[in-house]
């Protein structure tokens, strides 16, 4: 066990170096230039002159690479020209929002997801299933933006005769009044660790419509998952013979179908848990959720190299870490996929 | 010992009755208010305590469907059960499933055809011996964990105590069949229900596996329901055969009788194919010609005339019963073999209205 995780782990540095490199290549390849991208169209040739020296961006490209590698492995993930601020210190001010959203959003979609779709299953083709059928559907035909600006007037802002629903905050983390001490930056984890019980309730409030919005598409997939993978396992032989035991139906539901129908759904949780942390910018747009989105937003549309490749490289490395988890807990599953 | 009887005679009485009375079983799949599938049309046997009955019959002749109907293991959507199956005179049929869950796995076990997928691959086979008995007995960790060791070494599987730890996939097919027979006899049922347990299994390892049900069934005086397309199997096993087609009995007889004189064309026909060691060898087999798809509606005729070659009119006249043709044998044919005259049975044929 602890073997493969270390060979694991070491996998990941000519992955992820791998990664730098095509990146680096592609980011460069990009049409634009980030100089000219961040100063504007009244740029003098001068300015634009003066700002590519001073990133470097007039290097020949691998004394770039080999100066950007070097920083990186000093744990520097350098300055963005757009900001001025150095990458690392923006990530680890707005990542634990998107985590902490990301987080939300699955735990919904899980939480709801796997009862959802079993019960969809121990009835299919009856009511409840239709209605899980239907709304999963629904759940990833209905954009994201839409669903979020949805719930947004809904529940935050107020209809009309119905405003005795909007009862959550419309935006933001945390209300600012609050005032609320932050260590790690995950606002419900910095609650309850200062025991400052109202800071975390009020984190837990902001976080409930982007959870909801973020986790209608992995809600959707989960349910349908959850409930294709019920079915097929109820029609096999070891749940006819767990019934010919005289087993009560609760030791059959969790030993014998959960057990074995929730192997693809791991999978599909952990491939989800890397689309979200990516796929937050609109949610987090839409309730102006201070997370990496809205940042990597204005990166692109300024070719903002550094942090480009840093989140990208970061994403990876969560990604990578999320499946490992899978694969361990596969492992606690299924012992035909235990690993050694 | 034959406790089978006549059609409507028997009800199954608590005190000396047959231990499980099967009585006009009909299963239909299908949706409510649609016409469905007959799988099985009232069928009747019994068993009684200790003995061992024969159910034989090829693919999709419904022997499966009725042991399954029997323990209840059928889907409760879809499919149309009607008529009594008493065990000790209570009618698991119309018994809620809950109640029936009681019964399952403790006096009533089933043994199944395909070793290799009755057993969840993702739990012990420790687990999934034990669980049966804390299903049904009151007992420690500790206790049920001895029984079970107890149990896989009674059925033949060596060093049982570390098998317990081990999953399915670890497990040749042979040893996960003792170790699902050790499981399906481990509360010591009164019946136990083996639907084809040797079909998956490798030639040498069937004969193993055989024996060693025979042996334990034997030693707990637990009656068994053998059901098989295999008639090898149950010459040396049953006290009583029933050759089910197409969804009915069409002949029962005790083991002896059945294979000394067979009556009913189909069963000849089936003892015709088998390969005899002591027989002509430049001879080929006989098979019978057609497949169980050929049949026809029973209710207008007999469903095996288009593969019978004694047909003649008499047999798609009308709906055919099993009426006794000597002591403790029915046939359900117009034709007979063994020479007794058909003018016997034709008078139970019905005119179809």
């Amino acid at each position: 066990m602890l073997r493969f995780v270390v060979r694991r782990l070491l996998l990941l540095v000519p992955v992820l170096f791998g990664l730098s490199l095509l990146l680096f290549a592609w980011l460069r390849a990009l049409p634009g230039d980030p100089a000219r991208a961040l100063l504007g169209d009244r740029a003098t040739p001068q300015g634009i002159e003066r700002l590519n020296a001073q990133y470097g961006f007039d290097q020949p490209l691998p004394v770039q690479y080999v100066r950007y590698m070097g920083q990186l492995l000093q744990g520097n993930f350098g300055n963005s020209p757009r900001t001025g601020q150095p990458v690392l210190a923006t990530f680890v001010e707005r990542f634990p929002a998107t985590v902490e959203l990301s987080v939300a959003a699955l735990l919904f979609a899980v939480v709801v997801g796997i009862p959802l779709g079993y019960f969809a299953a121990k009835r299919a083709g009856g009511v409840l299933d239709l209605v899980a059928v239907g709304s999963s559907l629904a759940g990833v035909v209905i954009p994201v933006f839409v669903l979020a600006y949805l719930l947004k007037v809904v529940f935050a802002i107020g209809l009309p005769g119905l405003d005795w629903l909007a009862v959550l905050p419309p935006s933001g983390r945390q209300d600012v009044r609050i005032n609320a001490t932050h260590i790690t930056n995950f606002y419900v984890l910095d609650g309850l660790m200062t025991r400052e019980w109202d800071a975390a309730w009020d984190a837990v409030r902001h976080l409930i419509l982007p959870a909801l919005a973020l986790g209608s598409i992995p809600l959707a997939a989960i349910t349908r998952m959850t409930r294709a993978s019920v079915l097929e396992v109820l029609g096999e032989d070891y749940v006819r013979t767990a019934r010919a035991k005289g087993l009560a139906r609760g030791l059959i539901t969790r030993r014998h179908v959960l057990k074995n129908a929730m192997l693809p759904v791991i999978t599909m949780i952990g491939l989800l848990t890397g689309q979200l942390l990516s796929g937050a910018v609109l949610t987090e747009s839409v309730f102006a959720f201070n997370g990496i989105g809205s940042y990597l937003f204005d990166a692109i549309a300024t070719l903002d190299y550094a942090v480009l490749q840093g989140f990208i490289l970061f994403i990876a490395l969560i990604y990578a870490l999320v499946n490992l988890v899978v694969d361990i807990v596969y492992g606690l599953f299924d012992p035909r996929m235990r690993v050694r | 010992m034959s406790t089978v009887v006549g059609g409507a005679a028997a009800s199954g009485s608590v005190g000396g009755g047959p231990l499980l009375s099967v009585r006009d079983l009909s299963v239909v799949f299908g949706r409510r208010g649609q016409p469905g599938f007959t799988a099985v049309h009232h069928v009747s046997f019994d068993v009684a305590g200790g003995e061992v009955v024969g159910i034989v019959g090829e693919s999709g002749s419904g022997k499966s469907v009725t042991s399954m109907a029997v323990m209840g293991l059928l889907p409760a959507r879809g499919v149309r059960i009607s008529g009594e199956a008493r065990y000790r005179g209570r009618d698991l049929l119309t018994m809620p499933d809950r109640e029936r869950a009681r019964y399952r796995g403790a006096e009533l076990a089933m043994v199944f055809q395909d070793p290799m997928t009755s057993l969840n691959p993702v739990v012990t086979v420790g687990t999934q011996v034990t669980e049966v008995l804390h299903a049904h007995e009151r007992l420690s960790r500790a206790d049920a964990r001895d029984q079970a060791v107890d149990l896989l070494r009674r059925c033949g599987i060596p060093d049982p105590a570390r098998r317990l730890g081990e999953y399915p996939h670890q497990l040749s097919g042979g040893m996960r069949q003792r170790a699902l027979i050790a499981t399906a006899l481990a509360c010591k049922p009164k019946l136990l229900i083996c639907d084809e347990p040797t079909t998956a299994l490798d030639v040498t390892i069937q004969a193993q596996v055989l024996e060693l049900l025979v042996e334990l069934v034997r030693d707990l005086g637990t009656a068994m329901v053998m059901i098989t397309h295999d008639l090898g199997v149950v010459a040396g096993l049953c006290d009583q055969v029933n050759v089910m087609y197409a969804g009915r009995i069409v002949e029962r007889a005790g083991c002896h009788e059945l294979f000394a004189r067979p009556r009913h064309r189909y069963t000849e026909g089936l003892l015709a194919s088998i390969p005899r060691l002591d027989g002509d060898r430049s001879l080929p087999l006989t098979p019978i010609p057609g497949t169980p798809r050929d049949v026809v509606a029973w209710d207008r005729a007999c469903a095996f005339a288009p593969r019978c070659r004694f047909v003649t009119d008499a047999c798609v006249r009308g709906d055919l019963a099993l009426a006794p043709l000597g002591p403790g044998h029915d046939v359900r044919c117009v034709h007979p073999a063994g020479g007794a005259a058909p003018g016997a049975v034709t008078a139970t044929i019905q005119e179809a209205p």
